[in-house]
C-alpha cells in the first residue's frame, strides 16, 4: 500500500481539511491518488528489444455540482498543488448549492491478492522465457519470419478520498503476456496473435511451459491465415465462437448501455429500457466480481464496490451501467462501473466484464443450420457508433460455411451490424460459454480500461461481412 | 505555468550525470511538462473544466550495446535516484543488441529554427466560455439537433532533450483546439457529427459560429440513411479519412517495420507503389504547422522528404536504430512523420465527384481494418451515394473493402489541401474497390 503524503510538505489530515472545504457545497467528489509501477519487456526480431520500467504519480481532484464536473490534475503531491487544484474547482463551481451525498456501499470482498506481479519474477527470468518463444517457435520451421513476445506488468496502488476525510483503497495487480508470428509461404505473409493475463502473478498464467500454449495458438492461427482466400462481401449468416468474439456483445451492446449516454440520451438505446432488445434466451451481465478477471475490481475509481449488473435478461433491457454522477442525475444508484484509465482522467461509466449467458443448443447444430455463410473463430477488435448504434468487428480467424459445413478460411474482414436490432437477430445460443483468454482494453474519450468478455457460440442469422468477393 | 527551459535542463543533466557515476557508459533523456486547461459545454450549459498539469521524464541508459529505459512522472530527485539506478542495474542484465547506440553525433540538430510553434497569448475560463456559447448557439439552431457537446482546450507544453554525446535542446509549444460533436435526430434515426479546429496560435482558430453550423450541416445531412447492396464501385474519400489512408503508408514505410520484414512496402524502395501523378512530402520546417519539428526525438535533423516523386517510393522513415538494421543513415523520422500530406491534384472537388456516374461519398470509417503486413484493408463507413456529382443520400451500415497495393495504384487526388491535422491529404478518389452492404 503507498503512503502518498509521505514524501510530500501536505499531511494526510491537511489534505483532509483541503478536501473538506473544497467540496461542501458539492454534491459529489473526491480526491483519487494513483501510485502505479509497471514494466514493459519486448523481444522483437530474435532480440530483447525494450525493457522499459515506468513508475507513475499522482492525483486528481474532483467536485461535482449538478451536472458540472469540475477537474483538475497533477503529478505533484504538495500543498501548493492541492491548494491550486482546489482554487480551480472552486471557481469553476462558484455557485455550487448542493448537499454532499456521503453515502457510499460498504464490501469486504476482495477479487484478487494484494501483490506486486512485477517484482514476483525476476528478470533474468522473463528474458529467459522470451528467448525460449523466439527459439521454440523458429524451431517450428522456415516459414517462420517473425517473432514478437512481451509481458506487461503492473501495481496500481489508488486512494480515494472523500469530503469529510472517508478513506477507501484498493491495490491492483495485472498482467498480460503476448506472443505475434508472421509466416511467410510463396511470397506470402500473415501473423497469428495470441496473449493471456489477468489480476495475477505471471507464473499463474505462464508455470510448467504454459507458454507454449500460447505460442501454438499464434501459430495455429498465423497458419489458418496462410491458406485463405478472399473473404466474401454481403450479407449472410454469421456462427460466432465462443470466448473473445464477444468483442461483439461489448460494442453491439454494451457501450450503448453505459449510463452518461443514456442519460444525455445520445445512445440509441435510451428510449428501449424494459423493451424487447434481443432474442428470447439472450442475457447479458457485466461483472466486475469474478476472481482474478482483467476486467474485475474490487472497488471502482469513485470507490463503490462492484456488482454483477444485469443488463439484458432473457431479451429483455434491465439495466445501464452507471457511475455516481450519471446515477444520480437518472435517480438510480451507482452499479460500481465508474472507471477511469488514471489519475489523468475523469471517471465515466465503464464496462467490466461483459458476458453472454449460455443457453441450450450446441456449435454443431448452430454450423449444420446453415447454408451459406461464416464461422468466425477469433477477432482483432471492434467499434461502435453509440448514436447510430452501427457496430463493427474485425475478424482474424474465420471460415466460410457451406450446406452446413466448416470450408476454407477466409481472410480478416470487417463485420458491421446495427447494435439495437443485431440481438433480435439471433436465433441460436450456445451451451459452451468462455471467457476471454484476459487481453482486451476498451478506448472510450481517449481512455483505456482493462476489460474482459464472454460468450458462448452464437448463431446470427443475418450481418454483413466485409470482404472482398462479389 | 508551464516549467521553464532552465528547470527542464537542470533536472536532465542531474539524469545524465548520476547515469554516468553509475556506469552507464551512454544515456540520454527526455523531460516534459504540459499544462492544458479545458471547458466542456453541453446543450449549452457549462459541463466540464478541466485542468492537467503534466510533468514526465524518460531515461534510456546503454552499457555498451545493452540498453534500458524507464520512465516517471515524478521529478523529486529521491525517485530519480531510485529509478536510475534500477534503470543501470537492468541495462546490465539485459542482452547485448549490436544496433543500440545513440545517434551518429554528425547527424544532430546543429540550429534551433524559432518555427512559430508557441503562442504566449493565454485564454481565460471565462473567454473560452464565451466562445462555446458562440459555437453551441450556431450548434443547435436547427430544431433536428438534439444533443450538442463542445469543447476548448488550451494546452502549452516544453520539452528538454538532452543526451551524454552533448546533445540538449527543447522548445515551448502551443495549442488552441475547438470542437463540436452534434447529435440530429427525426422519426427514422439519429446520427452524430462533428467538426474540429486545431492551432498552434490562439488567433488562427476558426470562428465559433463557423465551426458549429458545419458540424450541424455535417449531422443533419446524415439523417435518413439507407443500406445499398454489394458491388465494385469508386470511392471518394472525405479529407479527414483520406489523411487516415496516408498515415497507414507512413506506417508501413517506418523502419521499424521494413527491417522486421512486416510491411507490404519492403524492398519497394525505387517501385513504382502510387498513380502517376502522386507526390507525397514530409515537411518539418512548415512554420506554425501541427507537425513541425527541429528535431526528431533523438536530437536528429530533420530535413524535408519527399518521399514518393511521381508515383515512386523514395525513402523509409528511418530512426537510429532501424537505420543500422538497414544499413541506411537516419533520416530523422524517429517518432514518426512531421507534417505529411499528399500534393494537390491537378481536378477540382466538384470535376472529382464527377470523375465516374456513381461513386461512395465516405466521411466516417469505424474499426481497425487496416493490415499492414498483408495490405488488406475492410472497415465499416458512412458517407453519400454520389450520381452524377450529385449527393444523393445518405448510407450507412456497410464496408468497403480492397487491399493497399492496389488502391494506391488507382488514387486520383483533387486540388483541395488544406493544413488542418498534421496528416493531411486533398479529396480523394479511389476507383475499384468493394462494397458489402445488403
Amino acid at each position: 500500500m503507498s503512503n502518498f503524503f509521505e514524501k510530500s510538505d501536505l499531511s494526510r489530515k491537511e489534505a483532509e481539511t483541503i478536501i473538506s472545504d473544497t467540496l461542501r457545497k458539492c454534491d459529489d467528489g473526491e480526491l483519487y491518488l494513483e501510485n502505479s509501477k509497471s514494466e514493459s519487456i519486448l523481444l522483437d526480431d530474435n532480440k530483447i528489444k525494450n525493457s522499459n520500467y515506468n513508475s507513475d504519480l499522482g492525483f486528481g481532484f474532483r467536485a461535482i455540482s449538478d451536472e458540472v464536473v469540475a477537474y483538475s490534475h497533477s503529478n505533484e503531491i504538495s500543498k501548493n498543488s492541492l491548494k491550486q487544484s482546489s482554487e480551480n474547482l472552486k471557481s469553476t463551481l462558484k455557485s455550487a448549492k448542493g448537499t454532499y451525498n456521503h453515502e457510499i456501499p460498504k464490501s469486504n470482498k476482495k477479487y484478487y491478492d494484494n501483490i506486486n506481479p512485477i517484482e514476483q519474477k525476476s528478470l533474468n527470468e522473463k528474458i529467459k522465457i522470451l528467448n525460449d518463444v523466439n527459439d521454440y517457435l523458429r524451431s517450428k520451421g522456415d516459414k517462420v519470419k517473425q517473432v514478437t513476445a512481451n509481458f506487461l506488468g503492473e501495481q496500481k496502488s489508488v486512494e480515494i478520498i472523500r469530503c469529510g476525510g472517508e478513506t477507501l483503497s484498493d491495490v491492483r495487480p495485472l498482467i498480460r503476456f503476448n506472443v505475434s508470428v508472421m509466416l511467410e509461404k510463396n511470397g506470402r505473409k500473415e501473423t497469428g496473435v495470441y496473449g493471456v493475463g489477468g489480476r495475477q502473478s505471471y507464473d499463474s498464467y505462464l508455470k510448467d511451459e504454459n507458454w507454449k500454449s500460447v505460442c501454438d495458438e499464434a501459430l495455429r492461427i498465423a497458419s489458418v491465415n496462410l491458406e485463405s482466400k478472399p473473404a466474401p462481401a454481403g450479407e449472410m449468416k454469421v456462427v460466432l465462437g465462443p470466448g473473445w468474439p464477444a468483442i461483439l456483445i461489448h460494442e453491439a451492446v454494451g457501450h450503448g448501455l453505459e449510463g452518461d449516454f443514456n442519460r444525455k440520451k445520445t445512445s440509441a438505446f435510451h428510449n428501449l429500457m424494459g423493451q424487447k432488445v434481443a432474442s428470447e434466451g439472450v442475457t447479458i451481465i457485466d461483472d466486475g466480481t469474478i476472481d482474478n478477471r482483467r476486467g474485475s475490481l474490487t472497488i471502482d475509481d469513485e470507490g463503490t464496490p462492484t456488482e454483477k449488473t444485469v443488463l439484458i435478461e432473457n431479451g429483455i433491457l434491465k439495466n445501464f451501467m452507471q457511475d455516481r454522477l450519471n446515477a444520480r442525475l437518472m435517480k438510480t444508484r451507482s452499479t460500481g462501473s465508474g472507471r477511469r484509465e488514471n489519475y489523468r482522467h475523469i471517471v465515466l461509466p465503464r464496462m467490466r466484464n461483459t458476458m453472454m449467458l449460455s443457453g441450450k443448443q450446441t456449435q454443431e447444430e448452430m454450423i449444420k443450420a446453415v447454408d451459406k455463410g461464416i464461422f468466425a473463430v477469433s477477432f482483432g477488435g471492434g467499434q461502435v457508433d453509440i448514436t447510430s448504434g452501427k457496430f463493427v468487428f474485425n475478424c482474424t480467424e474465420a471460415y466460410e460455411i457451406v450446406d452446413g459445413k466448416i470450408g476454407s478460411p477466409i481472410k480478416g474482414a470487417t463485420l458491421i451490424g446495427d447494435g439495437p436490432s443485431i440481438l433480435k437477430e439471433v436465433s441460436m445460443v450456445g451451451n459452451d460459454m468462455m471467457m476471454d483468454p484476459g487481453i482486451g482494453t476498451c478506448g472510450k474519450a481517449g481512455q483505456g480500461v482493462p476489460v474482459g468478455v464472454a460468450q458462448p457460440s452464437i448463431l446470427i442469422d443475418k450481418m454483413t461481412v466485409g470482404g472482398t468477393k462479389l | 505555468m508551464v516549467k521553464d527551459q532552465e528547470f527542464l535542463e537542470k533536472k536532465a543533466s542531474y539524469c545524465l550525470g548520476l547515469a554516468k557515476k553509475l556506469g552507464a557508459t551512454d544515456s540520454s533523456v527526455v523531460v516534459k511538462n504540459s499544462v492544458s486547461e479545458t471547458v466542456n459545454f453541453r446543450n449549452s450549459k457549462l459541463d466540464e473544466s478541466n485542468r492537467s498539469d503534466d510533468l514526465g521524464i524518460s531515461i534510456t541508459t546503454y552499457i555498451g550495446k545493452k540498453k534500458s529505459s524507464i520512465s516517471s512522472s515524478n521529478l523529486l530527485n529521491d525517485n530519480l535516484n531510485i529509478l536510475i539506478e534500477k534503470c543501470v542495474e537492468t541495462t546490465k542484465n539485459t542482452p547485448e543488441d549490436e544496433f543500440n547506440s545513440l545517434p551518429d553525433k554528425d547527424l544532430l540538430a546543429k540550429e534551433v529554427r524559432d518555427l512559430d510553434l508557441y503562442d504566449d497569448s493565454h485564454i481565460a475560463n471565462d473567454q473560452k466560455i464565451d466562445y462555446l456559447k458562440k459555437l453551441e448557439a450556431a450548434a443547435s439552431n436547427d430544431k433536428k439537433i438534439v444533443n450538442t457537446e463542445s469543447s476548448f482546450t488550451q494546452n502549452k507544453s516544453n520539452f528538454v532533450l538532452a543526451n551524454s554525446e552533448g546533445f540538449c535542446d527543447g522548445y515551448k509549444t502551443s495549442s488552441f483546439t475547438a470542437s463540436s460533436v452534434t447529435v440530429a435526430k427525426n422519426e427514422k434515426s439519429m446520427e452524430r457529427d462533428y467538426e474540429y479546429s486545431s492551432k498552434c496560435f490562439l488567433k488562427d482558430l476558426d470562428d465559433a459560429e463557423k465551426l458549429g453550423n458545419l458540424a450541424a450541416k455535417q449531422t443533419i445531412r446524415k439523417l435518413n440513411p439507407k443500406k445499398i447492396g454489394s458491388e465494385k464501385i469508386a470511392i471518394i474519400f472525405d479529407k479527414r479519412i483520406a489523411k487516415g489512408i496516408l498515415s497507414t503508408f507512413a506506417s508501413a514505410i517506418s523502419s521499424s517495420a521494413i527491417s522486421r520484414g512486416t510491411s507490404f512496402l519492403k524492398d519497394k524502395i525505387n517501385q513504382k507503389i502510387f498513380s502517376d501523378k502522386i507526390n507525397v512530402f514530409d515537411k518539418p520546417d512548415m512554420l506554425k504547422g501541427l507537425g513541425s519539428r527541429n528535431f526528431d526525438t533523438e536530437g536528429v535533423k530533420t530535413d524535408t522528404l519527399k518521399l514518393a516523386d511521381e508515383g515512386i517510393l523514395k525513402h523509409y522513415l528511418l530512426d537510429t536504430y532501424n537505420g543500422k538494421k538497414l544499413n541506411l543513415k537516419s533520416n530523422g523520422r524517429c517518432g514518426g512523420t512531421s507534417n505529411l500530406y499528399f500534393e494537390n491534384g491537378n481536378i477540382n472537388f466538384k470535376d472529382l465527384l464527377n470523375s465516374d456516374s456513381k461513386s461512395l461519398y465516405i466521411t466516417e470509417t469505424i474499426g481497425h481494418g487496416s493490415n499492414i503486413v498483408t495490405g488488406d484493408y475492410s472497415v465499416g463507413a458512412t458517407g453519400f451515394l454520389v450520381e452524377n456529382g450529385e449527393f444523393k443520400y445518405p448510407i450507412n451500415e456497410i464496408t468497403i473493402a480492397g487491399n493497399f497495393k492496389d488502391m494506391f495504384q488507382n488514387i486520383t487526388l483533387a486540388n483541395d489541401l488544406e493544413f488542418k491535422y498534421p496528416t493531411n491529404s486533398p479529396t480523394m478518389l479511389i476507383e475499384g474497390m468493394v462494397v458489402a452492404g445488403k
